[in-house]
């Protein structure tokens, strides 16, 4: 007697097929097909800050971008680079006090303290983090971890750059429209430039750095150096959020090495799917509003991160990006084996 | 002399909270970001045991130690277990369940100075002129008796004994029929209960703090690689490199640099040594 | 074959905690040649690639490439430098084509300078490369996924990596293992294309018949040590050799 076993097989649809090559021009439906994502995700965002209700629910929008890059960064190392960084604080924190200090010690308008705060941060960070790299990725997501805490002790105990209290009244942005368009800008170039930069020739150098470094090794590149190239890039865009945060409310303190920095990122790209790009930004918008909204909670909002992200990382890693590519582009059926 | 004594108490302090997450790395590869939160569970939960249930501290203890060892066996079981062997992700698991069980506890109002543990006998006593409190004294004592059960332990008791051939050698051990799922569960059970018995110990030193929960994390990482992740002995010597490091530091230096003290620490190791003191990290994987 | 030596070997050692997996091991390679290392499993075969390579650090001995010292060298360098070597455990991406699997070398600083900086594009350089080395380019085989691919093929793209990175000598670490007869028949050739080609070959195999129709040389490795090292027909008839396959005779 025959036992009938079936299972699930995942096909591409045939839509997918059809605009895997040149032809896809060739019908308006395919075209659709291939750009109604990209165009949704660019419009949407653009959009957005033109049909929210309240000033404060654009505050919340440009709050949602910082995390968007922060997750971003997270992603790309994580996932594309196989370097686990528990310490997005760290460069948010960098970020904005240099650019702080620049602006309310040294007088440079923000124009100049946001761009040197981005390079300049994200080279102190690549050094202070340069000695994990030759190692394995426990190293570097403890030393990650542990600079915000220590860089934020020492400015308190040693009463340096305002202290606790911070620095006040530093330039903030002109207008409540550049706020909102600067930093979604920033987001879309990062998104398209990075998914664009993964899928270059250096992507697979990196990938193999994430999957078999020996192999890297054994093709006669320096794996540090590589390391380090991503760490910086992705240090960039997170020191770029941290002058932006600083000028976006004009203040700079010791809460920006704060833990939320470093896990409501990870949060968003467990939840929104890992190793994407667009899933982390995905799930900044959903987490960041909802973190708004929870925020008279205090302490409970970072527990709902930690048990969103060990929900979905234990039990649907592949989160909601990739879950929503697949249904996208495949379909599936049960058939007999 | 003060300096060698309390580096003495500082290093013992180290190496029991360092201890348990050396186990837990050495047996199941397991980097447990969660082990600080463990720590201070043990303490909360002594407290409440104390405090709320009446019952005897003793007891208290006792209980607080077993649930946290269940508390940790358990979060691997039900949980860790579904990330075992991708890196990435058990950092990333462990890390947010220490956080929220931490900052849960943040929320539920462990806050302040209230949250005290007293300690076992009140008193000091003079050692060559150094005036030392018990507790001191139960903490070197309780170190030590830590050290020389896990010596037993895995020397002459048969679970023991698969434990430390899981650590050296995991394909071998399961040749010889050790379930290496279990052995993971048992050494996250003794590791939490170790972070359970070095808080116990440590706590009536001062409050038991969230903050505390995160520094313990660092110290026991830091330690560790300074020692050689995995290794039992190497974990006790970074404790005494570090215990005194830190002491030396608050002496000579100023109090407000001991942490940093430990992060330098830990980026010297890196630059010099990557696998720690007694690294039995195999090179092709450890190096560049 | 000339007569200038590439690469020496001088009384390497490593043991890893109280056992000698290499022990005062020395060989010189001559420009050219092919250099078979057999011996049975867990002589030390693979440990003396990864000592040459710089994957592990020695404890005592030296080596040097074209008379240039690379003891310390680190792995990036020395590949760097002209020395390729395949890995037993092939990780290639899976779910790539197999033509991207060369990327990685063709990327690399040394055939950046080789070229001048005018590769062209990558991509068909790698497509190229495969076909020499067997991929049939009509059936598409080079664009075929890497996870589709059969051993024979793997094992080739394996070596086809290494080629990519245009070396000077190229460290076989068991090719020929888990082939077919057919298949290593096809195999054969293109490594007596290479070393026509002027690439000099050190091949670690236990396939004895084929490795003698290659290998102008070959050393016998036992316990860590060297035990033989000679034309293929001394080194078999040598009695420590047998002994070490076959074990002693019952007297």
């Amino acid at each position: 007697m025959e036992s009938k076993a079936r299972r699930k097989e995942r096909l591409n649809r045939g839509i997918k097929v059809r605009t895997e090559g040149i032809y896809a021009v060739s019908s308006l439906k395919e075209m659709t097909y291939l750009l109604a994502p990209r165009l949704l995700l660019i419009l949407g965002l653009l959009i957005i800050p033109l049909v929210v209700p309240s000033m404060y629910w654009q505050r919340v929008i440009c709050m949602t971008c910082i995390f968007a890059l922060l997750a971003l960064a997270f992603d790309f190392l994580a996932h594309h680079v196989g370097i686990v960084c528990l310490g997005g604080a760290l460069f948010i924190g960098l970020g904005g006090y240099i650019s702080g200090i620049l602006n309310s010690s040294f007088g440079l308008p923000l124009v100049l303290t946001i761009p040197i705060a981005t390079l300049g941060g994200a080279l102190i960070s690549t050094l202070l983090l340069l000695p994990c790299l030759p190692v394995r990725g426990i190293y570097f997501a403890i030393v990650s971890l542990m600079y915000p805490l220590m860089l934020s002790r020492i400015i308190e105990a040693l009463g340096l750059f305002g202290g606790t209290d911070g620095i006040a009244g530093l330039t903030t942005f002109p207008n409540i429209w550049v706020d909102q368009y600067l930093i979604i800008g920033v987001v879309l170039i990062a998104v398209f430039s990075l998914r664009r930069l993964v899928n270059e020739d250096i992507g697979l150098v990196l990938r193999g750095i994430k999957d078999n470094d020996q192999a890297v090794k054994a093709s006669g590149m320096n794996i540090t150096w590589y390391k380090a190239q991503a760490v910086f890039l992705a240090a960039t865009i997170g020191c770029f959020a941290g002058a932006y945060l600083t000028h976006l409310y004009g203040w700079v303190g010791i809460s920006l090495f704060g833990l939320d920095f470093s896990i409501l990122p990870i949060a968003a790209t467990v939840l929104g799917g890992m190793g994407t790009l667009i899933g982390p930004v995905l799930g900044a918008s959903i987490l960041t509003p909802l973190s708004e909204m929870l925020r008279a909670l205090g302490p409970l909002r970072i527990v709902f991160y930690c048990l969103i992200l060990v929900g979905f990382i234990l039990f649907k890693p592949e989160g909601l990006m990739n879950y929503f590519q697949r249904k996208y582009h495949q379909f599936e059926h049960w058939i007999e084996v | 002399m003060d300096i060698l004594i309390y580096g003495i108490v500082n290093s013992v302090v180290f190496a029991l909270i360092a201890v348990g997450f050396t186990l837990v790395y050495g047996i199941s590869r397991l980097p447990n970001f969660a082990h600080g939160a463990l720590y201070i569970l043990g303490g909360y939960i002594t407290w409440n045991f104390l405090n709320k249930l009446g019952l005897n501290y003793a007891v208290a203890i006792l209980l607080a130690i077993i649930i946290v060892a269940l508390i940790g066996a358990a979060m691997y079981r039900f949980l860790l277990m579904r990330v075992r062997g991708m890196p990435d992700s058990e950092i990333i698991a462990s890390f947010a369940i220490g956080l929220a069980i931490m900052e849960g506890l943040r929320w539920g109002g462990f806050v302040g100075q209230a949250y005290i543990l007293p300690a076992f006998i009140e008193g000091a006593v003079d050692i060559a002129g150094t005036p030392i409190d018990f507790q001191r004294l139960i903490i070197v004592g309780g170190g030590l008796a830590v050290v020389a059960f896990l010596w037993l332990f895995t020397h002459y008791n048969k679970a023991g004994l698969a434990l430390r051939a899981i650590a050296q050698d995991e394909r071998a051990a399961m040749m010889l029929g050790i379930d290496s799922d279990l052995a993971a569960v048992l050494a996250l059970a003794l590791g939490s209960a170790l972070a359970g018995i070095a808080a116990i110990a440590i706590l009536p030193l001062g409050n038991i703090t969230v903050e505390t929960g995160y520094n313990v994390l660092i110290y026991a990482i830091a330690v560790c690689i300074i020692g050689g992740l995995g290794s039992w002995p190497g974990a006790i010597l970074g404790a005494f490199v570090l215990g005194f490091a830190q002491i030396l530091t608050v002496a000579y230096i100023a109090p407000q640099w001991q942490m940093v003290v430990v992060f330098l620490a830990i980026i010297l190791t890196l630059i010099l040594r990557p696998s720690g003191l007694f690294g039995r990290q195999k090179e092709l994987e450890e190096r560049v | 074959m000339s007569e200038e030596v590439i690469l020496q070997v001088k009384e390497v050692s490593r043991a890893f905690g109280g056992i000698k997996a290499v022990n005062n091991v020395s060989l010189e390679l001559a420009r050219g040649e092919i250099l078979g290392i057999i011996g049975p499993n867990g002589s030390g075969k693979t440990t003396l690639v990864n000592l040459i390579t710089g994957f592990i650090k020695k404890d005592s001995g030296s080596i040097f490439f074209k008379n240039r010292n690379i003891t310390k060298s680190p792995p990036h360098k020395i590949a760097d430098l002209g020395i390729a070597r395949t890995f037993q455990v092939m990780r290639p991406y899976h779910s790539l084509p197999a033509y991207r699997n060369l990327i990685v070398p063709l990327y690399s600083p040394r055939v950046k300078r080789a070229s001048g900086g005018k590769l062209g594009d990558r991509d068909a350089v790698a497509i190229d490369l495969l076909e020499e080395i067997g991929f049939e380019r009509d059936a598409y085989v080079p664009y075929k996924l890497a996870s589709s691919l059969p051993l024979g093929y793997l094992k080739r793209l394996e070596l086809a990596r290494c080629l990519a990175l245009r070396p000077e000598v190229v460290l076989c670490d068991e090719v020929f293992s888990g082939l077919s007869m057919a298949e290593i028949a096809t195999m054969v050739p293109i490594v007596e294309k290479l070393q026509m080609n002027g690439i000099t070959i050190m091949m670690i195999e236990h396939r004895l018949r084929e490795l003698f129709q290659l290998a102008n040389r070959v050393i016998v490795m036992n316990f860590g040590e060297k035990i033989a090292d000679g034309i293929p027909e001394e080194v078999m008839a040598d009695k420590k050799v047998r002994e070490a396959y076959l074990g002693t005779e019952v007297t």
